[in-house]
Parts: C-alpha cells; sequence; structure tokens
C-alpha cells in the first residue's frame, strides 16, 4: 500500500451523494472527506442517512448521484469485494456475522486462507487468534461457532474482520453501541493504535461524549444532507447538538418521584441460578420503580433479564404479582403481564421483513382479535398512534420496518409493549443505537410508564443512563449481585469500581 | 424531532408501483401459457371440457398447496403429503370404513390425515428433529402404511357410498362440486392467513422464531398447529382424488410433494420461512397444470414436461430474485 501523503491531501472524498430508495430520498447531496490517519466523526440523528452513507462506502449500496475519490482518483464501489480491494473495510451497524460458521472463518470470510480450494486450518486459525489478541480478547476461541457467542464478542469478531484487511479506510458503524465502558477504552486503544499507522477512521455513534475523546474531525448530517464538514472535534457539543438536530437538546433525565415504600412488590426474584453464568440472583421490583442493573458486558445482566421472562431455563424461583412464573415458557410470561424488548433487535425482536405496524403489535395482538379475528383497522390505527408517540420515522407505519434506521427499529421494540399495559417491563439496552433527542423523549416514556405503575427492570451499558433513569441501582459482577443502593447514592466512579473485578478481592472463590 | 415529516419523502414513481401490484407477474405467465394453448391447439385448449378438467386436476394438489404454503411461511417443509394423502384414501376406503357410508369415510380421510401431519408436527416441535428428516420418515412410513392396509390393491369406492364420488360427477354453472371445495380451501386459508392471529404468529414463527418466542408467542406448539393444518388439507385432497378415481390407492399423489412445493416457491413464498402468499402459490399451482395440460394436448411425453416444470422453477425463482414476478 502506498505510504499517505503527510500533509492534508484527503484520503477520501465523497461529493454530491445522491440515493433514493422508494419512497425516501436517504441521501440528498452528501459531502464527505477523510485523512488519512484521522478518526472522522459522522453524526446525525437517527434516519439522517449515516449507515446509508457508509453502506455506499461500502459497495453495499449504489449512489444515484455524486461521486467518490479514492486518493484524489475516482473509484466505482461496485460490490462490497470491490470496496474491499480498495481498502475499505466496515463494521457494520448490525452484526452480519454467519453464525454457522467458525470466529476464524467469519474473520477471514471473503478473503480464506486456502491452497488449491481447501482452507489451511491451522494457519486460518492463527491469523484470527493474532487478531483477537490485538484487540484485547484473546480469550475467544477461534474454533468456536459465531452463533454462540455473546452479543459483545461478536462485536469484536467482526472488529477482528475488518482488521484483518489491511484497510486503509476502516468504517465503523455505532460499534460502541453494545459495548460497556471498558470495552470502549479498549475499542478506542485500538482505534489510535491503527489510525498512528496511517489508516483512516470513520466513526459513527450516538454517544456524544466519545467524540470528543477519540476524534479528531466531525461531519453532521441531517435529514440526508451535510449541514457541516470537518469541524474540528472540539467543537462544543451543544453547536453540534444543534447541528443535528436544528433545535437544542438537553440530555436529560425526568425527574424521579418520591420513594414509596407503600407500593406492592410487582417482582420478586429468590435464588436464580444458571450454572455457569450466574448464581443465586435475589431482589425484588415494586410497582412504579425503575431498577437498573449496571455491570460490565458478560457479567450475566442480560440472562438475568432472559431467566426473570423465562427465556432461559434458571433454577430459583420468580414470582410475578406473587404468582410463579413457569420457566421456559415465554408464552406464560407474556400473559401474566411481563414484556422484555431485548438486546439484539435484529437477531430477536424484529421480524425484518414485515411493517413496522406487524412488529409493534406482534405481542399484544390478542387486543385487536376476537376470537382469532384481527380487526386491522383499530390495529393500524393504534400502530400508528404510538409510531407517533416514540417519532418514529419515516411516520409511515407501512413500510417494512427493515427500510428503516437503527434507531427507529429499536423505537418499534419498544413501542412492542406499549400495546398492552404490562406489569413488568424488562429492557435490555433500550435506547441502543437512539440519538439524543429522541433518547430524552424515551426516558421520558419509560419514566412515565413507571409512574401509571409499571414495575421496570433496566439493563444498560451505559452508566450514566442506568443512573439518571432508575430509582434503585444492583451492581451485577461475576454472575452476582455485589452491591444494590439507591441511583442518588451512586456516582458513575463509584459503579465503575464495582463493576471492575478486583483482583486483590480474596473472597472470589467459586 | 419537533419539526413536521422529513421533506425528502418523495412522490412514488408510477412504474414502480406497477411493480408492486402483487403477482402481475405470475398472472402474466399464466396468461402467455393461454395464448401458447390457443396457438398451438385452438380447437382443444379452450374448451370447456379442457377447463374444466385443468381445474379438476389443480384441485387435489391445489388443497395440499394451501396446507404446504403454511408450513413453509411458517419456516418448515412438508415432504409427506403425497403419501398422506393416499394414505388417507386407503383408511377411507377399506371395506370397514366404507361399511359407516360416505359421512364416515370423509371424517375418517380428514382425521387420517390431521392426525398424521400432528405427528409431524410433534416430531418437530417437541421432539426437535429437522422438519425434511421428520417428513421424509413419515412419507415413507405413511406409504408402507397405505400399502398393507390395502395389500397393494386399488379400494374402489363402493355402489353404495358413491355420494363422494359425486363431488366430481355433479357439475354446478359448469364445474364440479370438488372445484367449488378447493375454492373454499382457498378462501378459508386466505382469510386465515392474512386475517387473523394464526396467520400472523405463522409469519412471525417462520420469519424470526427467536424474536416470535420472545415476543410471547408459544413457537412449538404453533409449529405443531401447522403440520397438523397440512395433514388436514391432506384428507381433503384424499376425498377429493376419491372422487375422481372412485378409488384410494396407496399410489396415489406420487410425487405431489414436489409440485406442491414447486407451486408455493414459484408463487413467491421464500422457503426459509416468514414470506409468502396463497394467491401466489395458487397461481404457480395453475401454471404447473396449465403446463402439463399443454403437453397432453401437443402430444408431448412426460419426460420433456419434467424437464419443462424444472425449467420453470429455476426461471421463476431468478426473477423473484431480481423482484419482478411478485413486485415485493
Ligand atoms: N433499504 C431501504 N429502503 C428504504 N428506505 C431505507 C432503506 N435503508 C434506509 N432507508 C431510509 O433511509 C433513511 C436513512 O437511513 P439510515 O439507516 O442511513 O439512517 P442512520 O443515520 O444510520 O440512522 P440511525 O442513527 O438510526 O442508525 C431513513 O429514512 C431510512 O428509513
Ligand atoms: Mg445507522
Amino acid at each position: 500500500m502506498p505510504a499517505s501523503p503527510p500533509d492534508t491531501a484527503p484520503l477520501l472524498t465523497m461529493r454530491g451523494i445522491v440515493k433514493r430508495f422508494p419512497g425516501v430520498r436517504a441521501l440528498d447531496g452528501v459531502d464527505l472527506e477523510v485523512r488519512a490517519g484521522e478518526v472522522h466523526c459522522l453524526l446525525g440523528q437517527n434516519g439522517a442517512g449515516k449507515s446509508t452513507l457508509i453502506k455506499i462506502l461500502s459497495g453495499a449500496h449504489q449512489p444515484d448521484e455524486g461521486e467518490v475519490l479514492l486518493g484524489g482518483e475516482s473509484v466505482r464501489l461496485a460490490t462490497p469485494t470491490a470496496a474491499m480491494r480498495q481498502g475499505i473495510a466496515t463494521i457494520y451497524q448490525e452484526l452480519d456475522l454467519v453464525d454457522g460458521l467458525s470466529v476464524a472463518e467469519n474473520i477471514l470470510l471473503g478473503h480464506e486462507r486456502a491452497s488449491f480450494g481447501f482452507t489451511r486450518r491451522g494457519e486460518s486459525n492463527r491469523i484470527a487468534a493474532d487478531l483477537l489478541r490485538r484487540l484485547g480478547h484473546g480469550e475467544i476461541p477461534p474454533g468456536t461457532e459465531v452463533g454462540r457467542l455473546p452479543p459483545a464478542a461478536k462485536q469484536i469478531v467482526s472488529m477482528a474482520r475488518a482488521l484483518s484487511h489491511d484497510a486503509r479506510l476502516i468504517v465503523m458503524d455505532e460499534p460502541s453501541a453494545a459495548l460497556s465502558h471498558d470495552e470502549v477504552a479498549n475499542l478506542f486503544r485500538i482505534i489510535r493504535e491503527i489510525t498512528a499507522q496511517g489508516v483512516a477512521v470513520v466513526y459513527i455513534s450516538h454517544r456524544l461524549e466519545e467524540i470528543r475523546e477519540i476524534g479528531d474531525r466531525v461531519t453532521v448530517l441531517k435529514d440526508g444532507r451535510t449541514v457541516a464538514v470537518g469541524l474540528p472535534a472540539t467543537t462544543p457539543t451543544g453547536r453540534i447538538v444543534s447541528l443535528m438536530t436544528g433545535r437544542d437538546v438537553e440530555y436529560v433525565f425526568p425527574p424521579r418521584p418520591a420513594p414509596s415504600g407503600e407500593r406492592p412488590e410487582v417482582l420478586r426474584v429468590e435464588g436464580l441460578t444458571v450454572p455457569g453464568v450466574f448464581s443465586d440472583v435475589s431482589f425484588s421490583v415494586r410497582a412504579g420503580e425503575i431498577v437498573g442493573l449496571a455491570g460490565l458486558v458478560g457479567s450475566g445482566r442480560s440472562e438475568i433479564l432472559e431467566a426473570v421472562y423465562g427465556a432461559r431455563r434458571a433454577s430459583g424461583r420468580v414470582l410475578l404479582d406473587g404468582r410463579a412464573v413457569p420457566p421456559g415458557r415465554t408464552a406464560a410470561s407474556v400473559r401474566l403481564g411481563m414484556g422484555l424488548a431485548p438486546e439484539e433487535r435484529k437477531a430477536q425482536a424484529l421480524l425484518l421483513d414485515q411493517s413496522v405496524t406487524r412488529n409493534i403489535t406482534l405481542a399484544g395482538l390478542g387486543r385487536y382479535a376476537r376470537a382469532g379475528w384481527v380487526d386491522r383497522r383499530r390495529e393500524a390505527a393504534e400502530a400508528a398512534r404510538l409510531a407517533e408517540a416514540l417519532d418514529i420515522r419515516p411516520p409511515d407505519p407501512r413500510r417494512p420496518v427493515k427500510t428503516l434506521s437503527g434507531g427507529n427499529q429499536q423505537k418499534a421494540v419498544l413501542a412492542r409493549w406499549l400495546v398492552e399495559p404490562r406489569r413488568l417491563l424488562l429492557l435490555d439496552e433500550p435506547t441502543r443505537g437512539v440519538d439524543v433527542g429522541a433518547r430524552a423523549e424515551l426516558y421520558a416514556v419509560i419514566r412515565r410508564l413507571a409512574d401509571e405503575g409499571v414495575a421496570v427492570l433496566l439493563v444498560s451499558s451505559e452508566v450514566p443512563e442506568v443512573l439518571g433513569l432508575a430509582d434503585r441501582v444492583l451492581v451485577v459482577r461475576e454472575g452476582r449481585i455485589v452491591h444494590e443502593a439507591p441511583a442518588v447514592e451512586l456516582d458513575e466512579h463509584r459503579v465503575l469500581d464495582l463493576v471492575m473485578v478486583s483482583t486483590n478481592e480474596e473472597s472470589r472463590v467459586d | 424531532m419537533t419539526e413536521a415529516t422529513p421533506t425528502n419523502v418523495a412522490r412514488r414513481p408510477f412504474l414502480g408501483r406497477i411493480g408492486e401490484v402483487p403477482h402481475v407477474g405470475l398472472v402474466a405467465a399464466l396468461v402467455l401459457l393461454a395464448i401458447v394453448g390457443l396457438a398451438t391447439r385452438p380447437e382443444n385448449f379452450a374448451t370447456s371440457s379442457n377447463l374444466v378438467s385443468i381445474l379438476a386436476l389443480a384441485s387435489t394438489i391445489g388443497v395440499i398447496t394451501v396446507g404446504m404454503t403454511f408450513v413453509i411461511i411458517g419456516g418448515g417443509i412438508d415432504l409427506s403429503v403425497g403419501a398422506v394423502m393416499a394414505l388417507s384414501s386407503v383408511w377411507a376406503t377399506t371395506l370397514a370404513t366404507q361399511s359407516y357410508g360416505p359421512a364416515v369415510m370423509i371424517l375418517c380421510a380428514v382425521l387420517v390425515g390431521t392426525g398424521a401431519g400432528l405427528v409431524n408436527g410433534f416430531l418437530i416441535a417437541y421432539g426437535r428433529m429437522v422438519p425434511f428428516i421428520a417428513t421424509l420418515a413419515m412419507l415413507v412410513a405413511a406409504r408402507g402404511l397405505a400399502q398393507r392396509m390395502s395389500g397393494q390393491r386399488t379400494q374402489l369406492v363402493q355402489q353404495a357410498n358413491t355420494a363422494i364420488v359425486e363431488l366430481s360427477t355433479t357439475r354446478v354453472l359448469g364445474l364440479p362440486l370438488l372445484v367449488y371445495v378447493f375454492a373454499l380451501v382457498v378462501a378459508l386459508g386466505w382469510i386465515l392467513l392474512n386475517r387473523t392471529t394464526f396467520g400472523r404468529r405463522t409469519y412471525a414463527v417462520g420469519g424470526n422464531p427467536e424474536a416470535a418466542r420472545l415476543a410471547g408467542i408459544d413457537v412449538r406448539r404453533h409449529t405443531m398447529l401447522l403440520y397438523g393444518l397440512s395433514g388436514l388439507c391432506c384428507g381433503i385432497a384424499a376425498v377429493l382424488i376419491m372422487a375422481r378415481t372412485t378409488t384410494g390407492s396407496s399410489t396415489h399423489g406420487d410425487l405431489y410433494e414436489l409440485d406442491a412445493i414447486a407451486a408455493v416457491i414459484i408463487g413467491g413464498t421464500l422457503l426459509s420461512g416468514g414470506r409468502g402468499t396463497i394467491i401466489g402459490s395458487i397461481l404457480g399451482l395453475l401454471i404447473f397444470t396449465v403446463i402439463t395440460n399443454l403437453f397432453i394436448l401437443n402430444g408431448l411425453n412426460t419426460s420433456d414436461q419434467l424437464i419443462a416444470k424444472g425449467l420453470i422453477i429455476v426461471v421463476a425463482v431468478l426473477m423473484q430474485r431480481r423482484g419482478a414476478l411478485t413486485g415485493t
């Protein structure tokens, strides 16, 4: 690969990019300019066109208009393979790994080490192991099937795949959305390492504080247009937010009502154990209370949620309003009044081919049905109302949900559990991929539900979110609840201390 | 987030909308075949007797195709349909069953079909067998059982029970009753798939079983019911074939599974599940039946017919990839 010129000659220039989908102009003349060795942040609200832009860059979509210059030469990125050959590697917002293949096979997919058509497995595994170690995750075995890995590990695998290409430009679409605090730090370390070698990174995230930390320059998209090109990353956050949204948004949490011990207990969990994942977890959630589970990715938070929901077999007892929840039967849990918004929207929640309406009403369909007959007019009206309440865009619930941007898909997942009144909501990363403005609105929605008496159990990798939204926080470490306190008595540092594994702790003999 | 709808929502171009009219491609193919029929056999093709025989032929597999559409949208496959239909026809025409009269014969066929389907469903949903394997086993076993019950002989529908045969001989508005049975099954199937919670769940279970489970759908129970439904359709098809041939036989319905699956695929249903329509499947089936008819009318041999059918499957699937045929 030729050494990039030391001056500011851009590595990548995209000019006047237009991309239309049936019914939508996703990109309407976007410009982007990325220099070698920089971290270029791409910002914009949900649906602004970020993912579409980088899909054009990765050869997954073809632009209707506009040109792409790489190192000053006009290029046509007709296919993902063509883009890779040009040295552009992409980590997509929605993971795109093949579950049935091994970690190593996924990492080297498309450029397998092979002789005469036979893959050289030993060599592949070695390369994969090296990359994983470089990413600080040598513990992921290259031979495991990817489908068995937890989401965070999958994220690492797609990162390793991007690195395996010797790219000169790596595009990362919300890589941190699935990562917890320490993982993000690790990610940044890797980004610094690769940019020091002259590789450019295009970085997309809705966590604005990350931009200051890692970014060099910022491009802001709004409604498919560029509203600011190449601003320095030191631009005040408030200014960036108003560029993105066209107004001032505050990153606020709704006020908590006064704590009340009188409220009835909705959820009681006693001695819940899934061997090897978490053990002896006991807690309760009262009506109207939001309880947050804080912990590292892999500490067992999501698994606890799934076990409470009955989606995962566990020993121990789960009581909802005093009634035992049968394990392994989600249908019963839903009937009892639970709802789970799972961690991975694409794999666990969405019917991608189906309309937004049908995705929203999937769990509560019985509400619009009499003797199995669906009243579609009521269904559509109700779904439209919820889509509007959560500001799902574009505002046409008949669209297939797969044509929505990531953040808007996430809102559709949440909307599903607003159809029917719930007793208990289990929310796993409810704001994953949701933009700043919409976040505040979702927080308000969650708080309003609690005020109406719903018990909420919340998992979030963002400590400020747990602290700001929850009334009470349970800290999970290595499958155990190690601390419990009202959110107001904790701060970010304290929580981070608690979630980290303290190596000098003698009591850890399990 | 406060402003009104985004300004970049463009009007849909007219041509784009034509592409979205469902099944234009399939209807066009059917029209094309009719033109070929009129051109090559003007004296035979458009006669009412020929059209009636096309419909009568389509009816039996058509009923099976409806059940198959549900199974495939639900993410499965049912290879046992032809064999289950044969078994139902044999069971319903044993001397013992026939002694109870036509109503019991019909009931028997339907129950046997449904029962076999539920066994499939149980093995797949609760025994965690791969649908392909479970229904393949059923295919072999049901044919074997049918042979054993009938002693490999063709069982005639007795004189006393000719009421069943009247399904084929009695005509209303020029069409035999069995065509109405077929139409009724299609209509009920369409309603079930498009207007009820059962239909919705079918799409969900096939499209993303994990999401369906986490949304509180009992995926296993639903899967079992889908195969039961397919079996029920086989039972109804058995009644139709008894009416048409006046026999029950272990050789009935040979390779029907292939025709039914092919019809479903041509109709735009994805084998991976979660997508598809009844109307598409029926159009796919009509295309297949008309081709068979054209080959017979033109005196071409059956081998060429099979080759042509194979080609059609390939072409149909290729066209759907490009979204041209179904407009989805
Ligand atoms: N395949 C598609 N068909 C139709 N419309 C699409 C398709 N893909 C994206 N869109 C639309 O294009 C617009 C931009 O979407 P995009 O995914 O690029 O947004 P984004 O900026 O990545 O948002 P997010 O932050 O939520 O991920 C949205 O209005 C979306 O609905
Ligand atoms: Mg996106």
